[in-house]
């Protein structure tokens, strides 16, 4: 079994939208949960978001979004995340995100959604079990 | 029934203070002991009287009422006019206008990374072409126009004014504010493209112009609300906005305007309501607000006309008071947002909507909103008389104690180097970030109490609200509309006024012919931008959480 190592995560902010109180919330949330969290500021672009999980070796990526432009974001950046074979990462969503479009971002391969109504709580149980789970399966 | 919990460890019977959602210590009641030095004519004065603390207006909503306004801006210019014109059909009377991401960052719309953002969260506008078309058959005379706009708000104004000139209106005539303010962007909002010095002094550019040709429009709207979404205490609220109104008209008095001659063109975004909302403290925050800024003006700023310092404000955002769960409780919330504005004495409202926390939101959502501002305005006797709570011992002592807390937490900032300073180092993004994750964790843990969220809660449905969707074909259509205009236009004229733009720019002169110039020429936004960014560079991005 690896050696169980801290979890990291990237929180992210793709697209052109600034507002970023909910990403900077969870990325002190889960610092707080004894993650390595690195931040990668607003107006991201979908290779500069892999580009900085790639090198920071990441375990998650977290996206917020809140601007409407989850589903286009998330496909390119998954597509990109499948050519790159980065299939042990878990990627989140975090924001405004219509009910009806969770269940295309899963399809998408996001993990995860949490919207305006879940707590911090949920976020890091969610990461904590999963990344686990995956880390007991290598 | 559920008791209310006793949350203060000092309180006996309910006799001791009690700390308020805001941390604000409160006794259990008032008296005229609470306001010993309470001076009529000192410290309140009539309604339209110096200091303004009852309003800037004598007579206020009996002469006015409060302009309403919802956030409305859709896709492509043709969709915005038509709900333009819904919105003046159903009894509003100005027109609040969201603009799409890439216009707020100087993109345009076939610019790669504008792709997923064209039309989304408002409409997209690439040239003059855009603007004439959402205006078409609304006489600018005859309405004002609020625009979400900052660091292209100098473009926005010039391709407002060229409208007026094609529709036969003198620009003189035109009425409106667009939000122009560069500070709380890098604070809160993002929609920054320049370094701060450049952006500010194009604030400047635009204010000069205002105050020489369009002096009824509000060249700049220093905004609290963002900042106060994004972490700021209701204190921290209006002591930023006011260092960054402050800031703006240091930059134009040093280019030899008098303070009379600025003062007031500026108007104030502010907060009723949102995650931090206590009905009396908000009501009381505003009054101290506007007596605060009026003795500012007087004592420290020697103005000599009533209009500097009367405080004009509208009051609006507050999205992050909104709910997911429960939605229509949101409504509730919403009506006591209005309620704290309209007994505030704001003039011009435009509330959240009920389905913030799920999309973009719809027509239904909008139009409850203009509503709730109507029945306060129309149904209840709200505006029957100025500052009604005026007088009362616990408004005018919390209207006191905001005072004094704003101009101490102005002074703080300004001991540390200034508004700006503190922005570029990011001590205020840290302070709100920290700020706000505390909120959060109250909210988590109950300790501020939620309708719906954290108490009275039910085991609700997996409810879907109609959303509104925008317009699939909106990026084909724009980017076939920009290709349009870019083939009709004459290239060599536009090369000419982008010249002259870049000259302008390098030699620090007012930029706003020069931008004028190039609008008229229907140069698009993104060319206007990547001129100025050639000279200016950009604003570096700051990450700290």
């Amino acid at each position: 079994m690896a050696e169980r190592r801290t979890i990291r995560v990237l929180i992210a902010k793709p697209g052109l939208d600034g507002h970023d109180k909910g990403a900077k919330i969870v990325a002190k949330g889960l610092k707080d949960a004894g993650m390595e969290v690195i931040y990668t500021g607003i107006r991201q672009t979908g290779d500069a978001i892999l580009k900085t999980a790639i090198q920071e070796s990441v375990d998650v990526i977290g996206l917020s979004i809140l601007s409407g432009t989850h589903l286009s974001i998330c496909e390119e950046l998954m597509d990109k995340m499948r050519k790159e074979k980065l299939r042990d990462t878990l990627v989140l969503v975090g924001g405004i995100i219509p009910k009806n479009d969770v269940r295309a971002l899963k399809e998408l391969g996001i993990a995860e959604v949490f919207r305006p109504s879940s707590t911090m709580d949920q976020i890091v149980r969610f990461i904590q079990k999963t990344v686990g789970e995956r880390n007991n399966n290598h | 029934m559920e008791k209310r919990d006793p949350k203060s460890k000092n309180s006996k019977d309910g006799m001791g203070l009690l700390e308020t959602n805001t941390g604000l210590k409160v006794k259990p009641f008032y008296s005229p002991g609470d306001v010993p030095n309470l001076d009529y004519k000192g410290c309140l004065g009539d309604p339209g009287v110096f200091p303004f603390t009852r309003g800037i207006f004598p007579t206020m909503y009996r002469g006015k009422l409060w302009t309403m306004r919802q956030y409305a801006g859709f896709s492509t210019s043709e969709n915005t006019n038509s709900r333009f014109k819904f919105l003046l059909n159903q009894g509003q009377t100005g027109l609040s206008l969201a603009l799409d991401l890439p216009t707020q960052l100087g993109l345009d719309s076939d610019d790669p990374l504008a792709k997923d953002d064209v039309g989304k969260l408002g409409v997209a506008i690439d040239t003059l072409r855009d603007m004439e078309e959402m205006f078409e058959g609304i006489p600018l005379d005859k309405i004002s126009t609020s625009f979400t706009i900052n660091s292209t708000a100098s473009i926005l104004l010039a391709m407002y004014v060229a409208t007026a000139e094609k529709q036969g209106v003198n620009p003189s005539d035109l009425r409106g504010t667009i939000q122009n303010d560069i500070i709380k962007e890098y604070i809160a909002r993002g929609t920054y493209i320049f370094p701060p010095e450049p952006s500010i002094r194009l604030i400047g550019d635009t204010i000069e112009y205002c105050v020489k040709h369009i002096p009824r429009f509000n060249s700049v709207s220093v905004s609290g609300t963002h900042i106060c979404e994004c972490g700021a205490t209701p204190t921290q609220g209006i002591a930023y906005p006011f260092l960054t109104g402050i800031a703006y008209i240091q930059e134009v008095l040093k280019r030899g305007y008098g303070i009379d001659d600025v003062a007031s063109l500026l108007s104030f975004h502010l907060i009723a309501g949102g995650v931090q909302f206590n009905l009396f403290q908000d009501i009381a925050k505003l009054r101290a607000a506007r007596r605060l800024w009026a003795k500012m003006m007087k004592e420290r700023f020697h103005s000599q006309s009533e209009k500097s310092m009367q405080l004009k404000f509208s009051t609006g955002g507050m999205g992050g008071g909104m709910t997911e769960q429960q939605p229509l409780n949101n409504i509730a919330r919403i009506s006591f947002y209005a309620l704290a504005a309209a007994l505030a004495g704001s003039q011009s409202m435009n509330l959240p909507c009920f389905d913030e926390a799920y999309a973009i939101p719809t027509d239904e959502a909008i139009r409850t909103s203009l509503r709730i501002q109507q029945i306060i305005g129309y149904e209840i006797g709200v505006p029957d008389v100025a500052d009604p709570l005026g007088g009362s011992y616990y408004v005018e002592a919390l209207t006191d104690s905001f005072e004094k807390e704003i101009e101490v937490e102005m002074e703080r900032i300004e001991s540390l180097g200034g508004i700006l300073r503190c922005v570029e180092d990011g001590t205020i993004q840290r302070q709100l970030a920290n700020q706000a994750y505390e909120v959060q964790k109250k909210l988590e843990s109950g300790a501020l109490i939620k309708v719906g969220v954290n108490r009275f809660r039910i085991d609700e449905e997996d409810r879907e609200l109609e959303v509104f969707e925008v317009d699939p074909q909106t990026l084909s259509k724009q980017v076939s509309r920009l290709k349009q205009v870019k083939a009709e236009r004459d290239q060599t004229k536009v090369q000419t006024v982008l010249k002259e733009l870049k000259k302008t720019a390098i030699e620090k002169t007012n930029l706003m012919p020069s931008i004028l110039d190039a609008v008229r020429a229907y140069a698009t936004v993104g060319e206007m931008v990547n001129t100025l960014k050639e000279v200016y560079g950009e604003a570096q991005h700051l990450s700290v959480f």
